[in-house]
């Protein structure tokens, strides 16, 4: 039933392709070159805005800053995500669901309104200072502070630990931990010579695909953060809207995705890519 | 061949001599799981030293659940569990001194075979020496010499079980627990491993306990078959045991193929009425189940089934029934012909020659046994 | 104490155990440690605690964001749909959000059929991967390159700019769903149909569109709920004249500290909550249509 066609003449799907990488090139692809190209220069191959952004005294400091602050939540996100995982392939199918539900409720609610939530529960006098002054800390204050930031991020940031840990923590045989101890191990032992060695391809993913994001997170910190330590998202907004330093912002703009592609490809070879987080969350019937 | 696994040498966590291994013994045994009934229903049984003890049962039967007993993955409801003379009933798993196989190897993915087989020695604190000379030892006794740098994954299904096997043995465990160990293999190289379990019990000598619900398993490899049954023991005995004198109906069916004549509740201490039939007993083949009362079924081993064309032909002292021929099956070595038997057209099998073709679908025939080679048992 | 023993019983049968016995002996060797449930708790709390505590502030009287909340009262939501600042941002929103997604929808489904007919190409397998890139790329990026092109091309501040750059976000999502709903399309029905006489125009409408359609009904509304809630590119490309629901709730934050912000808070988190709750029921009881495994897979949308 197939018709024949002349070889010259493409294959008739890709003029099914022509609407999307117009779309995608011409909205995206055009303006990430556009600013890739004004970054050196317009035509002129000069590094000086690459330069510029090591010398500048601002850009390093903003860059230290924010891998500090990606790295915390990462530790955060994965001290939390672990046992949360963990518990995810220990209960029954109808808990499970409950705690992935749980786990997309950042996905679900609006951006805003998220943010929102926590802006209320860190202000000052807030929810959580209340709680934290209930254990002798009554002088914390997390509004406009790295650690409220900190922990707001962590929040959203969970489900993309928290998914790649459970797809890693699923596909893993407990009976292998019998096996462990029927051949001598305390129950300790066996989690930590069997079970967690075969979980690392799902804590490094996770761990990578967090540190990413948080790399590049704008509201968050604009809106709970202080601006005197604002992280490198906005140091690339401020420089784009108000110094409208358009070459110095292409040049930021083109090493901050350079570092996330890296980190992404390497999440990527490590098995967790942003595709497992698809499937765990495709499997639980929810799209976001 | 001799083995360097040394056994005179060395000694259980209790002390005593692990000799052959050890004598495992259940003491009114029982596992609630909070369900309609429990999963293992006060079964007593001791296993000897150096026996090869299988479990059979249907799926659910109990088998699996009291042997996660015995190596201590489940706790008890109620009752002991005694190895050699010592109460293990409370003992965690990793104290048992146990070696296990699993139905699904559970090697371990991240370790080398050589690592797989290392890891119990490394868990009591071996020497590095003595650890690689007895990886090799085991090794070669189940004949993977040159796999140790492999990972199970570049494994075959069958050198998996090996591996598995050496897991368990390599630290002079006091007993081997085998879950269903060959469940996963296809059929030729079952049989080639039965062979090979078989061959490292008698050279290893140890104490085997084979859990299986392919009936034909058990009976290659056992000394003793543990028949279970809900939660029960149904009977214990050897395999020629067990087929020639069942002592209840479920027995009868589970090993082997039969024709079961439910006798209802008449006595069976002389001849026995079915349909309209008259059959003498012997009362040697009367189960003593069967004697104390309630239901009984009379059954008869499709070997032990004569077929001719009318009852002049029967032998005298036989007892016989009519039956017509509803099917015949071709096996290779003989015939089965499947019978709609007396009235009541119920299944009843005989066995003929290969080369007899005397009989078409539809024949109407007699079936005759001898009495002694009947069986009463309880239904 | 009076036992009871039957007479067939050999044995005695052991005592029925207590309750308590039996709870213990339920768990296996292998049980769900304690502090795990715990934990897990915790976690739970506070993955939806900042999300749930929007919904109490909203009926709140004071004009400040201090939890609790002072009083009850609706003047929050009075608010919200009598400012006209509120309402037209919402309805930019759904304008902008309805047209994203029409056309991601049409161009994603597009691509995903055409990348279906050819794969098993190495070219084809590389469009893949570029029509997906922007997933990747963080917001921020994207933003600011959109923002600096976009006013040279006067979109900044317009419904097309709007639009066109959501439409460009959301399709690689819908390309997702499509693919995945695709991805064990079994070809063998297009033969099947093609041999019963139908045209290969007629296979595609009767065939292959009703067992992709939940597919494109989730890229659907995945790329609605994209553009819908997109905040960082609308920060950039918005105009006093036109801008959408999210960056009036930024400013009224950063801006205006407008308390109004709880009210419409609530209103998207429970309004989007009941979206994914019906569409989760739906799904559960359709599961075993045919073709429906395939497309229950899909992408998680890029937070910021």
């Amino acid at each position: 039933m197939m018709t024949s066609r002349p070889r010259w003449l493409p294959h008739p799907g890709w003029l099914l392709l022509i609407p999307a990488v117009a779309l995608l090139g011409g909205i995206l692809g055009v303006p990430l070159w556009q600013s890739f190209w004004r970054s050196i220069g317009s035509g002129d191959w000069t590094l000086e805005h690459y330069s510029a952004l090591f010398t500048d005294g601002v850009t390093l400091k903003v860059l230290a800053r924010t891998g500090q602050a990606a790295a915390v939540v990462t530790i955060v996100t994965l001290l939390l995500g672990y046992p949360y995982a963990y518990l995810m392939t220990r209960v029954g199918p109808l808990w499970r669901s409950v705690l992935v539900v749980m786990v997309l409720m950042p996905f679900w609610t609006s951006a805003l309104a998220r943010n929102f939530g926590w802006l209320i529960l860190l202000y000052d006098n807030g929810l959580v200072q209340r709680f934290i002054a209930l254990f002798g800390f009554d002088d914390v204050v997390l509004y406009g502070t790295a650690q409220g930031v900190t922990l707001a991020m962590s929040q959203v940031l969970l489900p993309f630990m928290v998914l790649p840990l459970f797809s890693a923590l699923g596909g893993i045989d407990r009976r292998l931990l019998l096996a462990a101890r029927s051949l001598g191990s305390p129950p300790l032992v066996a989690f930590w010579k069997v079970y967690f060695p075969l979980s690392r391809g799902g804590v490094v993913a996770g761990c990578i695909l967090t540190f990413t994001l948080a790399c590049g997170f704008y509201v968050t910190p604009a809106l709970i953060g202080s601006p005197r330590e604002s992280l490198i998202a906005q140091l690339l907004g401020q420089r784009t809207t108000q110094l409208l330093d358009f070459a110095g912002a292409g040049a930021l703009g083109t090493l901050v995705l350079v570092v996330t592609l890296v980190l992404v490809w390497w999440a990527n070879r490590m098995g967790g890519s942003m595709a497992t987080i698809g499937a765990v969350a495709g499997q639980t019937g929810t799209r976001r | 061949m001799t083995i360097g696994i040394s056994r005179s040498s060395s000694t259980g966590p209790a002390g005593e001599p692990t000799g052959k291994g050890a004598q495992i013994r259940l003491e009114s045994i029982t596992k609630d799981f909070g369900l309609a009934h429990p999963a293992v229903d006060n079964v007593t049984l001791t296993i000897e030293p150096g026996e090869f003890m299988t479990f059979l049962g249907p799926s659910g039967s109990g088998k699996t659940t009291t042997l996660n007993l015995i190596a201590g993955f489940e706790s008890l409801t109620s009752g002991t569990i005694r190895l050699d003379s010592q109460d293990v009933s409370t003992l965690p798993a990793h104290k048992r001194n146990l070696g296990m196989v699993f139905q699904n190897y559970a090697l371990f993915p991240h370790m080398t075979v050589a690592g797989n087989i290392a890891y119990p020695l490394r868990e009591r604190r071996v020497p590095k020496p003595e650890i690689e000379r007895r990886v090799a030892e085991v090794l070669e006794l189940v004949q993977l010499q040159g796999r140790d740098k492999h990972y199970p994954s570049q494994l075959s299904g069958g050198q998996q079980q090996r591996v598995a096997l050496a897991r368990a043995i390599v630290f002079n465990p006091r007993a081997l627990l085998l879950d269903e160990p060959l469940g996963a293999l296809d059929r030729n190289l079952r049989a080639a491993l039965q062979l090979e379990i078989r061959r490292i019990h008698r050279e290893v000598g140890t104490t085997l306990v084979f859990v299986t619900h392919d009936q034909e398993e058990a009976m290659n490899l056992s000394d003793r078959i543990a028949l279970f049954h809900d939660g029960r023991i149904e009977q214990v005995g050897s395999p020629e045991n067990l087929y020639a004198e069942p002592e209840t109906l479920f027995t009868a069916r589970f090993l082997g193929d039969s024709t079961v004549f439910a006798l209802g509740d008449q006595p069976v201490t002389g001849p026995v009425t079915w349909e309209d039939e008259r059959w003498a007993v012997d009362s040697g083949t009367v189960a003593q189940r069967a004697r104390s009362g309630g239901p009984t079924a009379l059954v008869v081993r499709p070997e032990s089934v004569g077929i001719v064309r009318d009852r002049a032909q029967v032998p005298s002292g036989a007892n016989s029934v009519r039956a017509r021929v509803r099917d015949i099956e071709y096996m290779g070595a003989y015939r089965t012909l499947l019978l709609a038997v007396g009235q009541e057209g119920i299944t009843g099998r005989a066995r003929i020659p290969a080369a007899d073709k005397n009989y078409a679908l539809g024949d109407e025939v007699v079936a005759w046994w001898h009495p002694d080679a009947q069986r009463i048992v309880a239904a | 104490m009076t036992t009871l023993v039957e007479p067939s019983i050999e044995v005695p049968a052991p005592a029925k155990p207590s309750l308590l016995a039996r709870w213990r002996n339920r768990r296996s060797a292998d049980p769900t440690p304690v502090w795990l449930t715990v934990v897990g708790t915790f976690v739970a709390l506070y993955l939806v605690l900042p999300t749930l505590i929007v919904i109490p502030m909203s009926f709140s009287e004071a004009t400040t964001f201090v939890f609790p909340p002072r009083g009850h009262s609706l003047w929050l939501y009075r608010n919200f749909f009598t400012n006209d600042r509120w309402l037209d941002s919402l309805r930019n929103s759904f304008i902008v959000a309805a047209c994203a997604a029409s056309i991601a929808t049409i161009v994603g489904t597009s691509a995903a059929l055409g990348l279906h007919q050819l794969r098993g190409r190495r070219s084809a397998r590389f469009m893949q991967s570029a029509l997906m890139f922007p997933i990747l790329v963080p917001s921020i990026v994207i933003a600011t390159a959109v923002y600096i092109s976009f006013l040279r091309w006067h979109l900044v501040g317009t419904l097309a700019g709007y639009v066109l750059a959501h439409a460009a976000l959301a399709t690689p999502f819908v390309l997702a769903t499509v693919t995945s709903a695709l991805g064990t399309f079994d070809p063998t029905y297009l033969r099947a149909s093609a041999s019963l006489g139908a045209s290969p125009w007629r296979s595609f409408l009767t065939v292959t569109l009703p067992l992709i359609s939940r597919g494109v009904a989730t890229g659907a509304v995945l790329a609605f709920v994209t553009s819908f809630d997109e905040v960082v590119i609308a920060l950039f490309i918005r105009s006093p004249r036109f801008q959408t629901l999210p960056v009036q709730m930024y400013n009224s934050v950063v801006v205006e500290i407008d308390p109004t912000i709880a009210a419409s808070s609530s209103l998207i988190v429970v309004t989007v909550s009941l979206i994914f709750l019906v569409a989760l029921l739906v799904n559960s009881r359709r599961t075993s249509r045919p073709g429906s495994a395939n497309n229950r897979r899909s992408v998680v949308r890029r937070t910021r």
